[in-house]
């Protein structure tokens, strides 16, 4: 396990002050305020089954709206990412109070919200994908507000890459969806869940839905992002990690559980990794002595029981994601302001070190408590009943005594780690060795955060009514499709078998909290036997800089030659596949028709140009190619193209020339061996170009467009040299642009000979 | 006829790949010219030959007479040899330049732009 990451805020933070940081502090906690307030009048309209639909155009070529839809699951999420956005940007102010960037860490904080919010509106699968990565990229932001730290760098660009391949993943998932279905609408996908079952790319659908799902919902094996990004401040932990960021995972799920849903394939993955993920992460938890860490891991538990119950599909485990969805955000958001302000009173986090602070913090404490109880299930709090659900929906799913046996076990650890962490730090006596510094309670605003949100989990859970008919109702209507058919949200369910395993969960609990002192330090060298993939992502990382530089080696040599040869060898591969893949003409080679002139020019054509390439000597070299240029002038006379004759003999004149001159300044040529890789490439191209040519001429011709530059000339252009016609009169731009270049290089050259030498910087 | 020049187009390909492998900047420069001069025969092959009958309209006539030469394709080709002259001229002061700069003309020795790599060091310090 990393080191706790080092986070204690500068010690200006410590004084309080309303508005410390000026309208930074106060405009955001306004703006969450103002659409939580917002979204309540919906509650109303959606409880009756009803959904509000807002839909512009956007990318009408692709049949993409920019719509959104806030039904019962939304509503649900919207709620929480405001209501607790504003809590946690009110505490922030003081947490951060005076902090150089809190502006900065405002604007993160807020575009973060207000991504979700999108995320959780989104009725269309391309918008959704938008936000989704709006969500990604802000949190990277947040992982690593604290820059200036290796590892808060390190942990956030883990996130970034984790979450974001996952993203690309789901991206590729969600267009074979739409595909599959004929529209991205989500609200459309979602009626046609059967024919998407039965469909053909349902299983590419499945699986790479599920990559983005499950890492940003950090299921095993991508879990180890999670508890490293608790390298942000406390503040971000607590909005990222109980109601937001690693939500998100479970909201696709949860949106697109009508769709895809049911099969075997949905419900083993989602059961097993839940099911994994919920343990293993309660295991991890256990053994943390770092608050905040423990914590971390709680919310890995949390998960992955919310990801066991989307493998359900029947009313009970469904009724429970929504209870538990809302238990778990009101007391995780709750518990980690609580570290954050244990962090900042007392100084520490280690819970080995804190204890009988419960007098000191007295309104703290009091939250703590409050949300501890919550977390642990105890009557009459809203986790009790959240509990119960998850028993119930448990027994009722495909697998009961896996899930059943899961889900308990968990649970039994959940009841250990919130009694050490939300009660020890308080009413536990305090450790013996050096005390923590003399703590005060925090200001309010940082207490009234926690507190409100662990009190919401003691009145919904004397009125679950409330909850139920208002949120979990139509959250669960938007995963049945039924708004009636919802699980009852009540204390008392009589006696039935998940009072009895709530029975066995407070046992259990209690005797591993009472063995846990004495069985930290097993529990954590038995973890730390098992694979470590946070280690092996530090591995893999590495592994992919040795590949980048392995590979950079072997192409960007830095040599000429090496492009140039890599260049001709593309051109002949691209050439000879492509002729092969089309067929071969038939390559008869007839020279019956050439006469004796014309073999002459040839010979004169290729034998200069294979002096050229040949000759020692820079004179040969250069007569070489002045014999094969003036060859072909003669080529070009023989068949009637005398304007292209004469040009070609004037050009093939300066070129000799202007070598020549340039010889004078040049040293001569060194001689150079035979080389027989290069001549191997240079055969093969040369013979690949004659049979590209061979092929083009065994085609017909098509001569529309000279028979009509032949007729046009004259009537409609007065010239009778066709040719000139052409160039001067139909496609006089291309000569002008044709002169533009060369006077273009004309300057080019003037400017390399006249410019003073060595005004082009270090040439060393 | 065809068929001899389109191996002529081949040979000459083949000569100038072979110079411009040597990494010498004038034996480059001798490549791009042999293989413009290819690319030009080429196009003007691809336009069919046509022996002795230059695309020109008779005094007097409206149009030209049947089977003289295809026009398009010279043309073009009279295009591509300015332009490859200007290419060749530029590229010739800038070899030039490049020596007189650099003291070489050997290619794989100027290493302005890409130094050679130092020494890899062991083994970088893990994050």
């Amino acid at each position: 396990m990393p080191p706790p990451p080092p986070s204690s805020p500068p010690a200006s933070a410590r004084a309080w002050s309303l508005s410390r940081n000026g309208w930074a502090g106060l405009a955001p906690v306004l703006l969450a305020a103002a659409l939580f307030l917002a979204f309540l009048p919906a509650l109303g309209p959606v409880s009756r089954g009803e959904a509000l639909v807002w839909a512009a155009s956007w990318v009408p070529g692709l049949g993409i709206e920019l719509a959104f839809r806030l039904d019962g699951l939304s509503l649900t999420f919207a709620l929480l990412i405001t209501g607790i956005g504003a809590l946690v940007l009110l505490y922030s102010d003081s947490y951060l109070a005076g902090h150089p960037h809190y502006a900065r860490f405002a604007l993160f904080l807020t575009a973060f919200m207000l991504s979700m919010l999108g995320l959780v509106l989104a009725d269309d699968l391309i918008v959704l994908f938008v936000f989704w990565e709006l969500t990604t990229l802000t949190s990277y932001l947040l992982i690593g507000f604290g820059h200036e730290a290796e590892r808060s760098r390190r942990n956030a660009l883990q996130a970034l890459f984790v979450t974001g391949a996952g993203g690309l993943a789901m991206l590729a998932g969600l267009i074979l969806l739409g595909a599959a279905a004929g529209t991205t609408r989500i609200s459309e996908i979602l009626a046609q869940g059967d024919a998407i079952r039965q469909s053909a790319l349902y299983v590419p659908i499945l699986v790479l839905v599920l990559a983005g799902a499950l890492t940003k919902s950090a299921q095993i094996p991508f879990h180890f992002w999670l508890p490293n990004a608790m390298a942000a401040p406390t503040p971000v932990s607590a909005y990222l990690h109980s109601a937001t960021m690693v939500k998100a995972g479970v909201y696709l799920m949860a949106r697109l559980h009508p769709a895809l849903s049911g099969t075997p394939g949905w419900i083993w993955t989602l059961t097993l990794l839940g099911a994994a993920t919920a343990v293993f992460a309660s295991l991890q938890s256990l053994r943390q002595t770092d608050l905040k860490q423990a914590l971390a891991w709680t919310t890995l538990m949390a998960l992955g029981t919310l990801t066991l119950l989307l493998g359900q599909s029947s009313t009970y485990a469904l009724t429970a994601f929504g209870a538990f969805l809302v238990v778990h955000s009101l007391y995780k958001a709750a518990l980690f302001l609580v570290v954050g302000n244990l962090d900042h009173q007392a100084g520490t986090r280690d819970l080995t070190r804190l204890g009988g602070l419960g007098r000191a913090l007295p309104m703290t404490a009091l939250a703590a408590g409050l949300a501890g109880l919550s977390m642990a299930g105890l009557p009459p709090f809203l986790g009790f009943i959240g509990k119960e659900l998850k028993y119930a929906g448990g027994l009722a799913s495909a697998l009961p005594a896996l899930t059943t046996g899961a889900l308990l076990l968990a649970n039994a650890m959940m009841v250990a780690v919130a009694a050490a962490t939300a009660l020890g730090p308080f009413w536990r006596p305090p450790a013996a060795g050096p005390a923590p510094r003399t703590a005060t309670e925090a200001p309010p605003a940082m207490w009234i955060g926690p507190a409100l949100l662990g009190l919401g989990g003691l009145v919904f859970g004397l009125a679950p009514e409330l909850l139920e008919t208002g949120l979990v109702a139509p959250a669960t209507a938007s995963l049945t499709g039924d708004i009636g058919a919802t699980a009852t949200l009540t204390l008392w369910h009589g006696i039935n078998l998940p009072l009895g395993l709530s029975l066995a969960t407070f046992a259990l609990g209690l005797a591993i909290y009472l063995a846990l002192p004495r069985g930290r330090a097993g529990l954590a060298a038995a973890l730390d036997g098992l694979p470590n993939l946070d280690r092996g992502w530090d591995r893999f990382l590495h592994g992919l800089k040795r590949l980048a530089e392995i590979q950079t080696d072997a192409i960007q040599t830095g040599r000429l030659r090496f492009y140039l040869a890599a260049s001709f060898a593309t051109v002949v591969v691209a050439l000879g596949s492509t002729l092969l893949a089309r067929g071969l003409p038939p390559l008869a080679f007839d020279l019956s028709d050439a006469n004796g002139v014309l073999a002459t020019i040839a010979l004169l054509l290729i034998g200069g140009a294979a002096l050229a390439a040949a000759s020692r000597s820079r004179l040969a070299a250069i007569a070489g190619l002045g014999v094969s240029g003036i060859a072909l002038s003669l080529v070009f006379l023989l068949f009637g193209a005398l304007d292209v004759a004469i040009t070609q003999l004037l050009v093939e004149t300066l070129v000799v020339v202007l070598v020549a001159v340039a010889l004078l300044r040049l040293p001569k040529l060194k001689p150079l061996a035979f080389r027989p890789g290069a001549a191997a490439l240079s055969a093969a191209l040369g013979g690949l170009v004659t049979v590209l040519l061979l092929a083009v001429l065994h085609t017909p011709m098509d001569l529309r467009l000279s028979d009509w530059f032949g007729a046009a000339s004259w009537p409609e252009a007065h010239g009778r040299n066709i040719v000139n016609v052409i160039l001067v009169d139909f496609r006089a731009i291309d000569t002008f642009g044709e002169i533009v270049v060369v006077v273009i290089a004309a300057i080019s050259a003037y400017a390399l000979l006249k410019s003073p030498r060595g005004n082009s910087g270090d040439t060393r | 006829m065809e068929t001899l020049l389109a191996l002529c187009v081949g040979l000459l390909v083949a000569c100038a790949v072979y110079l411009m492998l040597a990494g010498r900047l004038l034996r480059y420069i001798f490549g791009l010219v042999i293989l413009s001069n290819a690319a030009n025969l080429a196009i003007f092959l691809a336009g069919r030959l046509t022996v002795g009958a230059p695309a020109l309209i008779a005094e007097g006539e409206d149009a030209p007479a049947a089977g003289i030469a295809n026009a398009l394709p010279q043309a073009l080709v009279l295009t591509a040899i300015v332009i490859g002259f200007g290419l060749f001229a530029f590229t010739l002061v800038l070899a030039f330049r490049a020596f007189s700069q650099l003291g070489t003309l050997d290619g794989d020795a100027m290493r302005v732009a890409e130094p050679e790599r130092p020494a890899k060091p062991a083994r970088e310090a893990r994050a």
